[in-house]
């Protein structure tokens, strides 16, 4: 369980402006600008709950990942993890929780990645038989088997992040925290990554929190997102609800015989608009809060040699971009 | 102490992996010491003596010095790389496990290539202790170890000192190796020959005569004292103002962007 309330976080950062005189200046005098990097953040995660966090770059993201990983001591407020208080019980806190930066290695550079997991394993004082169980599984699962015995060196980004989700993984934690785990994989990769954060959720019912930028993780993953921007929580609901609420506007694309009447030739009722025509082929939006799709889809078939006919709603990357927009942020 | 091992293991493996590379810094740390102890025995062909010390007395004391700094070198190496690890995130890694930070920055780094210098201190030790004449005794060998464990501390504070001020630079202070890589210069000779004004400093702020001068002089014959005899464990108490900078200054952390 994790109850985060009223966090608030601020940077003094040192400003000043291009050029070697004022570099000189600013040895002397310092102009400061205050950065609310949290400014009220409040939210509630239940146990065995995956989560989207999402916002744009310098949103405060990565700033409430590390007050809740214990790493920042944010500046008021509270933040209880499984009735720790991460900042200030920090090694029992730490022990429960694990940590995937996705932008930066936790395994030892030069040597195989087996030494890595090893030394990992005395860090956290696992138990031998639980460690080599686990192991085995991971490696099952995550299909590490020849890697394991690679120097991290020469791994390809696919099965460095492989091994760094295991890594994380070692010692059993009831939350993990994946920043942006899937950065830079190729496709193969992203999915077996996310089959495997999902079946981590499923069958050991750990809590994760996942930030990223690439909606198809969100889509694939969560049920819920919280989304943050300029420090500030603007939105925390199902993804689901979200989409419904906030993508009335359907797109409905119809095929049809080549040199047939198109239906973008028709006069159009209110609450259609012609998005895009060719030969064969048009597209039309439909506010659905002003026409039913049923209604919608008679009107544009009548009377047409109707090859294909599709109804999709806003994706998830729209929707988000949507929402930085309706935010501003 | 286990993990530690293991800490050593892995480095020892990383450090394996770059043979060529590794004995060659070996060699250079080797040779640039043995520079340093050319260039006193260059100064003992004009002059005989030093301020009263002889040639081997000169020696055993840049012995002392050189295997302190070297050994500290070597094992509390990620104190002094330790403006990179706040830059590169490697610290917000230590923070996420649950153990202490400085026992994580001291396994953070262990560079062998070091242990060139402490070769050298050894070369040294081997030729400055027959001809030094000092007697032997079991005090006296206590002693001597003494200054180079409580030596090694003192550099070891020296580096802690230098990463909690990192806290609030979040950069590293050149000014610092004055005092670590300087200290290790300035040991080259007793350091009674810098004057009154410097033996003091280096008495009372950064305590290097604690370690390499007081107990010097009775290994020598040169005094009696008792307290100068076991000021190498006052000088451990310099540890307490660095630790307590790098408490505060962990307190102070602020991380950097991701």
């Amino acid at each position: 369980m994790i109850e985060v309330s009223h966090l608030h976080k601020t940077f003094r950062v040192a400003r000043r402006n291009a050029g070697i005189g004022e570099a000189v200046r600013a040895l002397f005098r310092r102009e400061y600008t205050e950065i609310h990097a949290l400014d009220d953040i409040s939210f509630r995660i239940a146990d065995g709950e995956m989560v989207g966090y999402i916002g744009p770059n310098g949103a405060g993201k990565s700033s409430s990942i590390k007050v809740m990983s214990g790493i920042l001591t944010p500046d008021s407020g509270s933040c209880v993890i499984d009735g720790c208080v991460p900042w200030r019980d920090r090694r029992a806190h730490v022990a429960n929780i694990g940590v995937v930066f996705g932008q930066r290695s936790q395994l030892w550079w030069d040597v195989p990645v087996i030494d890595s997991f090893d030394l990992i394993r005395d860090i956290y004082r696992v138990a031998e038989h639980q460690y080599h169980t686990d192991l085995d599984e991971l490696c099952d699962l995550l299909d590490l088997g020849e890697i394991l015995r690679t120097p991290t060196r020469q791994l390809s980004l696919g099965q460095r992040m492989r091994c760094e989700i295991a890594a994380s993984l070692i010692h059993r934690p009831r939350i993990i925290f994946l920043d942006e785990p899937t950065i830079g994989l190729d496709a193969v990769s992203k999915l077996a990554v996310r089959e495997f954060i999902r079946r981590i959720n499923r069958e050991r019912g750990t809590t994760v929190i996942l930030t990223t930028h690439d909606m198809q993780d969100i889509e694939a993953l969560t049920e819920r997102i919280i989304l943050i921007g300029r420090g500030k929580i603007l939105l925390d609901g199902a993804l689901d609800a979200l989409k419904a609420k906030h993508s009335a506007l359907r797109r409905i694309t119809v095929r049809f015989a080549p040199g047939t009447p198109s239906p973008a030739a028709r006069p159009l009722p209110d609450g259609i608009t012609l998005l895009s025509a060719d030969e064969g082929r048009a597209e039309f939006g439909v506010d659905t809060a002003r026409l039913s799709v049923s209604a919608a889809i008679e009107c544009l078939t009548r009377d047409i040699d109707v090859r294909d006919l599709a109804v999709t709603g806003q994706s998830t990357e729209e929707l988000v971009v949507s929402l930085y927009e309706e935010f501003r942020i | 102490m286990k993990l530690y091992l293991r800490y050593l293991a892995i480095h020892f493996k990383s450090q394996m992996q770059y043979k060529t590379s590794f004995f060659l810094t070996l060699i250079g740390q080797f040779l640039t010491a043995f520079s340093t102890f050319l260039g006193i025995w260059v100064m003992f062909t004009r002059f005989s003596s030093v301020k009263g010390f002889t040639y081997p007395e000169v020696s055993l004391c840049y012995a002392v010095v050189l295997m302190s700094f070297s050994l500290a070198e070597t094992f509390f190496r990620g104190f002094d790389t330790f403006p990179r690890m706040i830059g590169n995130g490697e610290f917000d890694r230590i923070l996420v496990r649950p153990r202490s930070p400085v026992f994580q920055v001291l396994g953070a780094k262990i560079d062998f290539t070091r242990l060139g210098r402490l070769l050298q201190a050894a070369v040294i030790f081997a030729w400055a202790i027959p001809r030094s004449g000092v007697v032997w005794t079991a005090a006296n060998v206590v002693t001597l170890c003494g200054m180079i464990l409580a030596g090694s501390l003192v550099f070891a504070g020296l580096f802690l000192l230098y990463a909690g001020i990192c806290f609030f630079t979040l950069d590293g202070l050149e000014v610092m190796n004055i005092f670590t890589d300087g200290g290790r210069e300035f040991g080259r000779y007793p350091l009674s020959v810098y004057g009154d004004a410097v033996l003091r400093f280096l008495t009372f702020v950064v305590p290097l005569a604690l370690f390499l001068y007081y107990p010097f002089l009775t290994l020598l014959g040169r005094s009696e004292s008792l307290l100068w005899r076991i000021c190498p464990l006052f000088a451990l108490l310099f540890l307490i103002p660095c630790y307590a900078v790098w408490r505060i200054g962990l307190l102070h952390y602020r991380s950097t962007g991701s």
